[in-house]
């Protein structure tokens, strides 16, 4: 019984939870320094949590089977949403301390969304579900609005929240219609009483389609993604960077289990919604950021275009589309991590870069940075040979697997339009004469930039030897 | 035989080479050591290439030179590359051409000189790559990655409506070539393999094979180009630095035919058979209608871009026939494209070099002033026209005798292009060479320098010898050609 007690500790969840708390007090009777101590730690303490999944990964959740699940799936996912976390930790520190938001909170809040995202991914229960989303979406909705004194930053929290809100209502409402329905809020139990059905009566497509769009709201898929370019733009860069890098990895892997486990024998009911979905997202994602001179709002309606790809896997709801989902989540979190890393270096006059044609002559004031960039834009469209290339090439053999042959054409039509966003950036960086040179400067402390210089790494070489995460992918088991 | 990797020496030496530029300081003024250290990567290659050729087994139709290693684990993807008699002149062509492209470079390219380089030793990496590449989706990767050195050397390098011209085309073969992805999958799908030399057969079924050959060809007659499918041409050729028009013309619309081959013909031959009527119809067209507008071009390097379409349109016509006449002559077609094509776009750079217009009313006269640039010029104008003893006439020639063999309309169509394209381009020589100079800025105008000697005498030399011993390059292509039109054959007899 004593070992009992002790043991939990060790679990996870309840490691980052406590640790979180241990991590507010530690920067509150910090008298000096206490912002980049309090990050330090956090970083430390994620680290620590990943060690953990990764030991210690059967004996998880023992006692709480009703509420959570596990499985190699989860515990991908866990550790990618953990990783991202520390590197957009990490990358955003000097920003912070740049535009002197030093507050302490700041990690902190980091850290118990990033405890809402684990618990939302291993979710196995509509409650626990909710209340995963909910630990979330608080912290987030803080963070958007943290530099107080911007309108734009207040603006950008408010909005989040409001439609949060209203998206949260819409999925309590949808959990509410499934439970009273089927008459279980367990994933498992769900699926147990649905297989004895051939198909779904009415209350029950309801809550499937509010749960849906519930979900969509969060991963911001078309027509639900009116939020992202505000809040992207609004909020401070560094928090916009840790917008777009972690929580997409919990959402999405949320909606594949919700989608996979309590629905799985009502594929036709729920792909159709997501086909719409998909296909809305790649093409509404791939041409509204053409117009876009912001850079985080060309970045958010890229982020919007990568979702409906990875919800093509989805619709394919077949091994490799779980498969292709990790890949693609991957290569995704690495691709965001490198811009960001880059983008909260880069000052143009003192202030950080936003508008696109600042870039203007960086490929001669810094070779190597604009060298970046146009690497992972290229990846990013989805050019070979770059690990972007590898997450399509993924999402595509999924959807052929399984003879979606129009919505593979569409994918790769829209990739055809996205790139020529990513290719005007780098047409700005190289091709346009810069009228005023050495305006921009980059500086980029040691740390981001490692974390710069290894995910440029993956993104050139996983070419050279793309088995060692494939063979990881190809595992998950959802 | 070798029995070390040559191939993948071969692919990779031109970005080791790019690698070691990256990571050498740039002399301010001149960059004289980068373009040094370029032209000796890229020399390295074409000598290693040589070997390829001489040591190539005449008597063999498959793959040669074979190198395999496991690649995905969880696919049948494979690191495959090895030479057949198909690639082997095309990957020459890769090498020779390179070098040539960085003495060209040598002088007019100003600034970012260590960028071009870089995007040059790349281009030759994934061209080479490309064309030794036994993986359909490692010919994937090196078909798409093209896109991105070229889509700098056009951007950055090129002239006043550069970009307009490199987002073309970008997006124009990237929409071309996405389709072809989705057919790859489709293909691995269905037979569990990426290996061309497994797929060349018939392994589909019929309606498969329909929309397999549409998808390649969305990407092939993109490239190569066809009409109407050619316009990003003339505005990525007019824009591009002199040395990238050359690596277009002579390598990269190369791989639109080198596909069809490959693809189209090897793997799909009862789609091919169904679609035949519409390359010709399409090819017939291209070489007559971008003739007559080849002829109305006020630009050089346009009509050269025109010109390039119609040599083309005669290379799908070869393709088409599937018979070993019209296959040779298509391949003959295409290298002699290669060196005949580059060397007048590298004709048009000497004097755009000098004088900085490529309006041919500017010129005329130039005999006077440049006697020897006016011979060489000629060679390379009959080359194109297709006189016997280049090897312009070699090509043209087997297609149409090809031709005959299949309908007497495609031979008319074929032969009234060619008429045509005497008339163009000795139109063209007549306003730029002959009769007195009546332009004052070209009173003075200097005849070519050793460094454009050693850059076309090559060139000449090659395509002289490419019409007078035309048996030193089919005899190694012959076999491999065979094997593609037996094995259609016996496809499209069941």
């Amino acid at each position: 019984m004593l070992n009992n007690i002790y043991n939990i500790f060790f679990i996870p969840e309840i490691f980052l939870a406590c640790s979180s708390f241990v991590c507010l007090l530690f920067g509150l009777f910090l008298k000096k320094n206490a912002f980049r101590q309090t990050s330090n730690l956090a970083v430390f303490v994620l680290l620590l949590t990943i060690l953990l999944i990764y030991y210690d990964s059967e004996s998880n959740f023992a006692n709480y089977k009703s509420l959570f699940s596990h499985s190699s799936f989860i515990n991908f996912f866990k550790i990618l949403a953990l990783l991202g976390s520390i590197a957009s930790i990490i990358i955003s520190k000097d920003y912070f301390l740049g535009i002197k938001l030093k507050n302490f909170e700041i990690p902190v809040l980091f850290l118990f969304s990033t405890l809402g995202m684990m618990l939302m991914i291993a979710s196995n229960n509509l409650m626990s579900m909710y209340l995963a989303i909910e630990l979330q979406s608080l912290s987030l909705y803080v963070a958007a609005a943290i530099k107080r004194d911007s309108i734009s930053s207040a603006e950008s929290g408010v909005k989040y929240f409001i439609l949060g809100a209203l998206s949260s209502g819409i999925l309590l409402y949808g959990f509410s219609l499934i439970y009273g329905f089927t008459g279980s809020m367990n994933f498992n139990e769900i699926s147990f009483y649905l297989s004895k059905y051939d198909n779904l009566n009415l209350g029950l497509i309801f809550g499937l389609v509010f749960v849906m769009v519930g979900l969509a709201f969060k991963v911001s898929a078309v027509p639900f993604h009116m939020w992202t370019p505000d809040v992207y733009e609004g909020a401070p860069n560094s928090i916009t960077g840790f917008f777009a890098i972690v929580p997409k990895i919990a959402a999405v892997a949320l909606i594949y289990r919700f989608c996979l486990v309590p629905f799985e024998n009502f594929y036709l009911e729920w792909s159709q919604i997501i086909l719409f979905l998909s296909i809305a997202s790649m093409f509404l994602g791939a041409i509204a950021a053409i117009a876009q001179s912001n850079i985080k709002r060309l970045l958010a309606y890229s982020s919007i275009g990568h979702i409906g790809y990875i919800l093509i896997a989805l619709v394919a709801a077949n091994d490799d589309g779980i498969k292709a989902a990790s890949i693609y989540m991957l290569s995704y979190m690495i691709m965001n991590v490198a811009i960001f890393a880059i983008l909260l270096s880069l000052k143009v006059k003192n202030e950080y870069l936003i508008n696109i044609s600042d870039l203007k002559g960086l490929s001669k004031s810094n070779p190597i940075v604009s060298l970046s960039i146009s690497i992972i834009m290229l990846s990013m469209a989805g050019i070979p040979p770059f690990i972007g290339f590898f997450g399509k090439f993924y999402v595509f053999i999924a959807a052929i697997e399984q003879e979606l042959y129009v919505l593979s054409v569409l994918g790769v039509l829209a990739s055809v339009i996205s790139a020529f966003y990513y290719l005007r950036i780098i047409k700005i960086m190289y091709f346009d004469e810069s009228i005023s040179e050495g305006i921009i400067n980059f500086q980029i402390s040691f740390q981001s930039k490692i974390i710069l210089s290894l995910s440029l790494f993956v993104i050139i070489c996983f070419i050279f030897y793309p088995s060692l995460l494939i063979n990881i992918s190809a595992s998950l088991t959802i | 035989m070798i029995d070390w990797p040559l191939v993948s020496v071969i692919i990779f030496l031109p970005l080791i080479g790019a690698l070691i530029i990256l990571f050498i300081k740039e002399d301010e003024l001149t960059s004289i050591n980068i373009k040094w250290a370029a032209l000796l990567a890229t020399l390295g290659t074409f000598i290693l290439s040589l070997i390829l050729w001489l040591q190539f087994d005449y008597s063999n139709p498959s793959y040669q030179y074979e190198e395999k290693f496991r690649w995905f684990d969880d696919f049948n993807f494979f690191y495959h590359v090895g030479v057949d008699g198909i690639s082997l002149f095309m990957i020459l062509l890769s090498t020779f051409l390179t070098p040539l492209c960085i003495l060209a470079s040598w002088n007019n390219i100003k600034k970012r000189v260590k960028e071009y380089m870089l995007s040059f030793l790349f281009l030759e990496t994934v061209m080479i790559g490309m064309f030794a590449s036994i993986d359909i989706l490692l010919f994937y990767i090196f078909f798409e990655a093209v896109l991105i050195p070229m889509y700098l050397i056009i951007g950055i390098w090129g002239g006043n409506r550069r970009i307009y011209a490199s987002f073309k085309f970008f997006l124009y073969t990237l929409l071309g070539s996405v389709l072809m992805l989705i057919a790859i999958i489709v293909m691995y799908r269905n037979t569990s393999s990426m290996s061309i030399e497994f797929l060349q057969g018939n392994y589909f079924s019929y309606n498969t094979q329909l929309f397999l050959w549409l998808a390649f060809f969305a990407s092939f007659a993109v490239k190569i180009p066809m009409w109407p499918f050619h316009t990003w041409l003339p505005d990525a050729h007019v824009e591009a630095p002199t040395a990238g028009s050359v690596i277009l013309a002579g390598v990269l619309l190369k791989m639109g035919g080198y596909g069809f081959i490959r693809f189209s013909l090897g793997m799909l031959p009862e789609a091919t058979e169904f679609f035949i009527p519409l390359i010709m119809t399409l090819s017939i067209v291209a070489i007559v209608y971008t003739s007559l507008v080849a002829l109305a071009q006020t630009d050089i390097k346009k009509l050269i871009a025109y010109s390039s379409v119609a040599h083309m349109g005669i290379v799908t016509i070869g393709i088409f026939l599937v018979n070993q006449q019209g296959l040779e002559g298509a391949m003959m077609q295409m290298i002699s494209h290669g060196l005949v094509s580059a060397a007048l776009f590298l004709c048009v750079g000497v004097i755009y070099d000098r004088m900085h217009t490529r309006e041919i009313e500017f010129y005329g006269g130039l005999v006077q002033r440049m006697p020897l640039y006016a011979t060489v010029f000629m060679i390379f104008m009959l080359g194109s026209v297709g006189l016997p003893g280049t090897s312009g006439f070699i090509g043209e020639f087997l297609v149409i005798v090809g031709a005959f063999k299949f309908s007497s309309y495609v031979v008319i169509g074929a032969a009234f292009g060619i008429i045509l394209s005497a008339v163009y381009m000795l139109y063209l020589y007549k306003r730029i060479i002959f009769g007195t100079i009546t332009n004052n800025k070209l009173a003075d105008i200097l005849d070519i320098n050793t460094r454009e000697k050693i850059i076309l005498i090559p060139l000449a030399i090659s395509v002289i010898l490419l019409g007078i011993f035309p048996n030193l390059f089919l005899d190694p292509m012959r076999l491999s050609l065979e094997l593609i039109i037996t094995n259609y054959e016996i496809a499209n007899a069941k």
